[in-house]
Order: C-alpha cells, then structure tokens, then sequence
C-alpha cells in the first residue's frame, strides 16, 4: 500500500471536471464545517470559490495564528550542486543546457554555511540536482556534519534516495525532506521529464513514504505550478499531505508553493498560475490541513510575499541564491531559477515585524538529532 | 486567608504560569508577562539558543524576577526530552523542567508511556519536573509516585481554545493529588481558567489564548483577574448547583 493506492481511486479528468461543477453553495458548505472533507477541498479549489476569496483568506489567517501564532519562520537554500542527469524541460540545471556545472566539496558548503549562519538563519535546506554518481548519499552525510554545529534545523532538497540512503542521512543529522512531486498528472509528468532517473514517476510518487520511513522530522510536499491545471494538483497535494499526516503520524507535514519562473532553457509555463489563484490555492489547503507547515520562497516578488504573510504561510525563505556558491562567490554558477526577491535577510525580517508578526529564527534543536542518551 | 502556590519547595504568589510562544513580538510578549503577574515563564528550548545572550526571546526574560521553565516541546520520546533537560541544565539554567513528550506533532498530546519514562530518568538526575500530561487521573498518580513536582494535566489539546473538555477527569485528579495541580493546556478564555480555578487546580498555564489575543497584553490582566476570582471562589467554598430553589426562609425553620 502506497499513496499511489489512494490516488488511484481519482481520475485527474474527473476531479478536474468536478471542481469546474461546484457552485457557490458548495463553498459556503465547505466553509462552514470545522472538518473539511477532500470533497469540500474540491469545492475550495473551484472556480466558483473566487467569488469567497475575501471569507477564505479570513478563515486561513484565523487558523494559522491559533495554531501557529503570529510568527514567520525563516529557512535559507544552500545548493550543494547544479549537476543532474535529468532532462527536465522547465528546470534551469537539465542536462542539456550547456550551463557551467559545479559542486561544492564540504569545506566549501561550510564556508557557505558560516555565510549563511553569519546572515542569522538556523535553519538550511541543503539542495542539488540528480547526480549520485558525482554527488552520492555520503556527500551530503559529511557536508550536514560538518554543517551541523552551525544550524539547528537541516532538511535536504535532493534527488530521490531509497529508505537505507535516507536512514544514513538521517543519523547524520538531517531532520527533514523536501520533495516535490512536479506533476501528479501521470501523463504530463513523463512528458516533462524525458529522460533520466526522474522519469520513474512511482520512484518519486513514493519518496516522502521512504523519508517517513527513514525517521525525518519534516516531510514537505510540492507541485511545480504552472506545469498543468493548478486545480487538480492541489487536490492531488492535499490528500498526498492527508494520507502521509497518517500514516506517519511523527512527521510534520509541509507544502511548498513553487510557481515557475525564467530558467535558463526559457521553458514558458504551460497554465500560468495568477496571484489571485495562488492565493486561493494556499487558503484552500490551510482550511482542509490546519496543521500543515506552508512554504513561501523568494521565487516570488516582494509584493505578493508581503501580502501572503498573513493569509497561511508559515516559513518563508530569504535572501536566498539558488547558484551553488553563490553566497560567498556570487554569480560564477548557473542559478537553478532567477529569484525574485531579492532583499536581505535582515530586511525582510523587519517586513515581517511591521506586519506584527515575528520572525523566527529558530525553531528546532541539533540535539534532537544526536545520538543516544548515555 | 488563602495559602501561596507552593511547587517543590517555592513559593509562587501568582497562579498563573505563561507560555512564550505564538508571540507577535519579544516586546509584546515582556509586556503581557508583566501584565499577567505571572512568576514562572516556560520557554520551548527549541525556540531559543542557550548560549546566545541577545536571544530574542531568552533576552526579554529577567530571571531574577521570573522562574524560568524550560519546556522539551518537539521531544517525541523520552530519550530526546531528557537530552534536551540536560542541555538546558548544562548551559545554565535551573534544573526545572517542564516535560513535554508529543510524538505528534500535529496535535501535540502527550505521549503517557514515554513521558513516565522521563520522568524516571530525569528525577534521577536530580531535576523538579512537572510533567504535562492527558488528563489521566492513574498516570497522574504513577507520576506523583514517581516523584515529579506537580501534574500539568490538559483542558483540551494545546492551543484549542476550548476550555475545561477534560473537567470530570481533572476532578478526579485534584481529589487525589498530593502535589500541585496546574491545568496546562487548551484554556482559551480567562473564564475557562477561572473554571479550573474554582474547581481545585493548584495553578494553570496559559499561552496561545494570549498570545493570539487582538490585545495580548490587556487578555493577559484578564486571565490574571480570571485566574484570581476562580482561586478566591475555590478558597471562599463554592456550593454545589442545586436543582431546585433552596428557601433563605425555610418553611419548616421553625421546627428547633
């Protein structure tokens, strides 16, 4: 048993065609109850619901600051490597790009990291592309090491590993795991993903099931928006996030919004997704998941950063390079994707504090990661 | 003439213990610590660095004024809760430690078996612990066996707002406790913790009902005014509800 097990009993045309049939009552049901169903999800995420944009916003910020309180958490990407074998048409490090390709070795990332420390974060997510034959599991084992003494939180954006490879890097101290699917859309996702490992699409549907069973703290979810019809990838996210809140009930759960941006490869999105849209698209999966750690970084401009503080988000990125170096050696790697805010960390704490919430900083502890209490 | 709240041998005059989380700001945080009267400040060790002296949070807190109570929130066993005691001790603190064991981290109830387990260890180790716990009135007896400073049973989960939703058992629990009682979590307006009060508890705590507050620093004096009028009811005797209508003049009154 899988999640694969669960989606199946959805035909992504059927789901899509069912959130295209809700009207507005069906909304107002949904908004309505304590406990949305994955049905009421369908009726948050349908067009109909645009028109309660303003009352889903309200409810999203009511939930978020009783469960979470009114504080922002900060996080900074390193990227380890832009190397990949993956041909991903809509991601700047596809193998075909002809792109300068680099990978840090650990006493470099470290160097990074004092950077990073030094900009006041504790908590790093450690990124690369998909090359293990260059880049393997005992790479990023020794640079969370040596990262280690440095922050309080680690959590890897890397390739797909299976459970042993993520146990190791588990006992190396790495507490989370962010992955994201790209496409639940079967079909799309073999067409944007040509060639390379990424192709599998069950090898990757599965790989937040092998990091729940490996032991990370933090599992985070994804859809590249922009790729197919934001509608039905959110529903698809929100019973991946239902089913992975129960089955590995130890884990916190979180989503990230990446909406796509200029790459090199000048790959357009297929079905653009507007801020309106977006923003229903976060409230939407605040109300049906309370619980539920939701991801903003810095792909997005400063203006609609600001405005989505308050509406659900609850952990930001900051001053963020997505180039392997490029904290310490600006711009002499390829960035994976230009971002679009590009104020310091410091600044956009204070942003954070006008709009009356704090920033945190630290939210985790090295110590729950170590070893065995003597 | 009501007793202090008396926790391992301290005498507290407030009843009122506050949590530091969910704040919108260190200052507005101070502020409502200063409004509520309270003398014990629990702060999650996860939120802070211990040895940072400009902490944002450990640097609003005066610690000659306040009791500073570390809390081992995220610990999901009790392996991880002790390492995180340990290290509080360590970097300084006092050796008080407010347990919390809560492998889900979505709702954030405590997990009983593990929490007994660290209690056990840590009471070794010399700390007062006070122990949050589901309001189970044998686990509260196991632990006060066990040797732990007080029971911090929960109204209703962590930062529910709901109220007393676990009352009958709690009941239960400060019939039969021997150490104080202090109702930890869920209590989300000054009225619940009145209730709590009035029933008995010896103390409650208090956090995201404040912090979440649209004036955190006035809900706090509220929960300090909710806190108190429930203590003086429980010291002043509250009579129990009747059915039906007691006469002040009975009818049969002159029967001597």
């Amino acid at each position: 048993m899988s999640f694969y097990d669960t989606m199946r009993e959805h035909d992504w045309n059927e789901v899509l065609q069912e959130i295209q049939g809700r009207t507005v009552a069906h909304v107002e049901k949904a908004l309505g109850k304590a406990m949305p169903s994955d049905d009421d999800l369908m009726s948050l995420l349908s067009p109909a619901a645009d028109s309660c944009l303003e009352e889903m916003a309200q409810k999203a910020n009511r939930i978020t600051e009783q469960r979470f309180g009114k504080v922002i958490s900060l996080f900074a990407p390193l990227y380890l490597s832009n190397e990949c074998t993956n041909q991903c048409v809509y991601c700047g490090f596809n193998a075909s790009n002809a792109i300068g390709r680099k990978t840090l070795t650990p006493e470099e990332a470290l160097e990074e990291g004092q950077k990073i420390h030094d900009l006041g974060f504790r908590h790093l997510l450690l990124v690369s592309g998909e090359a293990p034959a260059l880049v393997p599991p005992q790479h990023f084992a020794r640079t969370a090491r040596l990262l280690r003494p440095l922050f309080s939180s680690i959590a890897v954006e890397i390739y797909p590993m299976a459970t042993e490879e993520y146990s190791f890097l588990v006992d190396h101290g790495v507490d989370g795991l962010v992955i994201y699917q790209e496409t639940y859309n079967r079909e799309l996702y073999e067409r944007v993903h040509p060639a390379g490992k990424k192709r599998d699409y069950l090898w990757r549907l599965e790989t937040p099931e092998r990091g729940g069973r490996a032991g990370f703290r933090r599992l985070g979810l994804g859809a590249l928006l922009g790729l197919s019809d934001w509608r039905a990838e959110a529903f698809f996210l929100g019973l991946h996030a239902r089913y992975l809140l129960k089955k590995y009930w130890m884990s916190h759960v979180t989503i990230s919004f990446p909406r796509l941006r200029p790459a090199a490869g000048a790959y357009e999105p297929a079905k653009p997704v507007s801020d309106r849209e977006l923003v229903q698209m976060v409230t939407a999966l605040r109300i049906l998941l309370p619980d539920v750690g939701l991801i903003l970084s810095t792909r997005e401009n400063p203006h609609f950063r600001d405005h989505l503080i308050p509406l659900g988000i609850t952990s930001m990125s900051a001053g963020s390079r997505t180039e392997p170096g490029g904290y310490t050696h600006a711009h002499e790697a390829e960035a994976q994707f230009q971002i679009a805010d590009e104020r310091s960390p410091e600044e956009f704490a204070q942003v954070i504090r006008q709009k009356g919430y704090e920033p945190v900083w630290k939210d985790w502890d090295a110590v729950f990661m170590e070893g065995d209490v003597a | 003439m009501d007793k202090p709240l008396v926790i391992a041998g301290r005498t507290f005059q407030s009843r009122l213990l506050l949590g530091t989380g969910k704040f919108s700001s260190s200052q507005v945080m101070k502020e409502a610590l200063d409004a509520s009267g309270t003398d014990v400040v629990t702060v999650a060790l996860r939120r802070v660095e211990l040895q940072n002296p400009q902490d944002s949070i450990l640097s609003y807190i005066d610690t000659k004024r306040w009791l500073l109570l570390p809390n081992t929130s995220g610990a999901r066993d009790a392996e991880e809760a002790v390492r995180l005691a340990r290290l509080a001790r360590a970097a300084g603190c006092e050796p008080w430690v407010k347990l919390e064991v809560t492998p889900d981290p979505h709702y954030l109830l405590p997990d009983p078996v593990e929490t007994l387990k660290a209690a056990e260890i840590l009471l070794k180790d010399g700390f007062v612990v006070l122990p949050y716990i589901h309001a189970d009135p044998v686990l509260a007896k196991r632990l006060e066996d066990l040797g732990t400073a007080t029971v911090m049973p929960l109204g209703s989960p962590i930062g529910s707002n709901r109220g007393m939703k676990t009352r009958d058992s709690i009941e239960i629990i400060i019939e039969r406790a021997t150490v104080p009682v202090v109702v930890d979590a869920g209590l989300g307006a000054p009225s619940h913790a009145a209730e709590a009060m009035e029933m008995g508890a010896d103390a409650v705590l208090v956090n995201t009902a404040i912090a979440v507050a649209g004036d955190p620093v006035l809900m706090a004096k509220a929960f300090k005014k909710g806190v108190e009028a429930g203590r003086e009811a429980f010291v002043a005797g509250m009579r129990q509800p009747q059915k039906k209508a007691e006469p002040s003049s009975p009818l049969t009154g002159f029967l001597r």
